[in-house]
């Protein structure tokens, strides 16, 4: 198979197109995500207000798009930084082998023997809940895995003989690592990306919703769910919504994430699942 | 057997006092305290309070306290319900997430192992397709999400469960079926792709040659190897279904642990929220051990 499967395909559209709205969300949004209306105070989705609006009359489908930059910068940037550390620690703790790779590996223990949401809620209770400390959170959470990860390819692919070749050509322990270990790490690493970023998302919103994580005004996804939650009953769309926003979203990247492991990681052999 | 039970559990122990004294650490360098109000207290009251909580001694000295504390099996006062001591908040709420934990066990494993047995048995077919694609859906949808859609439909529109609190099975329910669903896709998958995995290996080949029924195949010879990779994944889930819980516990009102945890962080009841920490903690300790052990006694070949 030397293309995306058709669900890959649809999703990468789909995020791009979300990735899209969430950067140019001031000049695509009909209304500012904080101008309230009094005469539209908790209407239904209209001409006027297509997602309908809240209870101080602010337009949802405008908030929608404005929580997308908040969503989605979480979710991407937490994982890209969550990825970078982790690949440059696992790499050098697998590389370096021995007594500095148990006691690297010792740290990676300690991080992994609590759940991620927990440890995530004790950091955000020393920093605070602003979107910058939830971005600091979820990086110092999810890099572990990752370190993991990378650590037990490099341990693997330090043993073959281009990377024995490398060294007899003279070539330093950086130059070995960047040039011949981790580009055979790249697409594992993509693929692991692609996963820890719904991963990241689904922890944001999770934690915003029980209203542990991003404080208002900054509302992304999960805050304006927790908006909603409260009137369920009699104003269904004011959480229907957002949850839908989440939900398609972390459901395009798991898609793209299986098409792109079917693609670039063939010892994935989990065939189309 | 035994003697590798309390060898594992011996291992646990510097886990628990590493997590003690990271949560005891991170709660006392975080700025402002449980009793900060908008009013300002006189500083006599003030001095009273951190007198009564030994928040005057010296921070090294607090940290002995709180460990010689734990030690008894004290976790200390709670900031916030006062006259009740964490030890028996905990006391009162955890049977209570751990019916809800144990029936979303329930839910991850009887809904996702038949699942993935049909999809395997099935590959290719509509069947199989159907399964993996609920598979991922289940997967994608945040527990809170699903909470709130089975509470709209089940009890608003339908009026079948009732939408909150624990007072009996039928409120244990949407709660379990939130909060195991995710798991439950995740193992469907799982038990999927290592059923194709063992459908094709030559003993099952010889099992089918010797005329035996499709169902004594498939439950009794490949389901038997397939196992070990469920179990193995079976202590993460553990560790998800606990921080999980929080959230489903909010949803439904469910008077758990997780839901107490919610109410300790926002109210910076310091000690309530060491004490889940700790518990939280020890259980996903003792749920790797149990993990291994089921391991190790499902396959011989593993050696302790």
């Amino acid at each position: 198979m030397n293309s995306l499967s058709l669900p890959a395909k649809a999703s990468a559209i789909f995020l791009s197109v979300v990735l899209v709205v969430a950067v140019f969300a001031p000049w695509i949004s009909p209304y500012s995500y904080e101008a309230q209306d009094a005469a539209s105070v908790l209407s239904p989705p209209s001409a006027s207000h297509w997602m309908g609006a809240d209870r101080l009359g602010r337009d949802l489908f405008s908030r929608i798009l404005y929580g997308a930059r908040i969503s989605l910068f979480i979710g991407v940037c937490a994982t890209l930084s969550a990825v970078l550390i982790g690949t440059v620690y696992g790499a050098v703790s697998g590389y370096a082998g021995g007594r500095t790779d148990l006691f690297m590996m010792r740290v990676v223990d300690v991080v992994f023997a609590l759940p991620d949401l927990l440890l995530i809620i004790l950091i955000t209770v020393v920093l605070g809940r602003g979107v910058a400390a939830i971005f600091i959170a979820l990086s110092m959470v999810s890099w572990v895995t990752v370190a993991r990860l990378v650590r037990g390819e490099t341990l693997r692919i330090k043993e073959f003989s281009f990377v024995e070749a490398a060294r007899a050509l003279g070539a330093g322990h950086a130059r070995i690592l960047f040039n011949e270990i981790l580009p055979n790490i790249l697409g594992l690493l993509i693929v692991t990306l692609t996963f820890r970023i719904p991963a990241a998302i689904m922890a944001e919103s999770t934690l915003s919703f029980v209203g542990l994580g991003i404080a208002p005004p900054a509302s992304s996804w999960g805050t304006l769910a927790n908006d909603g939650w409260t009137s369920l009953k009699f104003y269904p769309h004011l959480i229907l919504y957002p949850s839908l926003a989440i939900f398609a979203t972390i459901l395009s990247f798991n898609f793209l994430g299986e098409g792109l492991r079917d693609l670039l990681d063939p010892r994935g052999k989990s065939k189309p699942s | 057997m035994l003697r590798y039970f309390f060898k594992r559990l011996l291992h646990g122990v510097p886990v628990l006092v590493a997590v003690a004294t990271l949560t005891f650490f991170i709660m006392h360098v975080v700025p402002g305290g449980p009793f900060d109000q908008d009013k300002k207290l006189p500083p006599e009251i003030v001095a009273n309070i951190e007198a009564k909580y030994h928040l005057d001694k010296p921070l090294l000295q607090q940290y002995l306290l709180f460990m010689a504390q734990i030690l008894q099996g004290d976790l200390g006062p709670s900031y916030k319900y006062l006259g009740r001591d964490v030890s028996a908040i905990v006391r009162d709420t955890f049977p209570v997430s751990l019916t809800l934990g144990l029936c979303a066990v329930l839910v991850t494993l009887g809904l996702g192992v038949p699942a993935g047995i049909l999809s395997a048995y099935k590959q290719n077919s509509a069947l199989d397709r159907t399964c993996i694609f609920l598979a991922t859906l289940g997967i994608s949808v945040p527990s809170f999400v699903l909470g709130a859609l089975l509470i709209l439909v089940l009890s608003h529109y339908l009026h079948l469960l009732p939408p909150a609190l624990w007072e009996g099975p039928r409120h244990a329910v949407m709660p379990a079926f939130a909060l195991g669903a995710a798991f439950a896709g995740y193992i469907a998958r799982l038990t999927r792709s290592t059923m194709l995995e063992v459908l094709s290996s030559d003993y099952i080949r010889t099992a089918r040659a010797k005329g035996l029924s499709e169902a004594s195949v498939l439950l009794k010879h490949a389901l038997k190897n397939a196992v070990s990779p469920i179990v193995s994944v079976m202590g993460p889930i553990a560790a998800g279904l606990v921080t999980g819980s929080f959230v489903v516990e909010y949803i439904f009102s469910v008077p758990g642990m997780g839901n107490f945890f919610i109410t300790a962080v926002t109210n910076r009841d310091y000690p309530l929220i060491m004490g889940v920490t700790l518990i939280y903690a020890a259980l996903i300790v003792l749920a790797n051990i149990a993990v291994d052990m089921v391991y190790v006694w499902l396959d011989p070949r593993v050696r302790i």
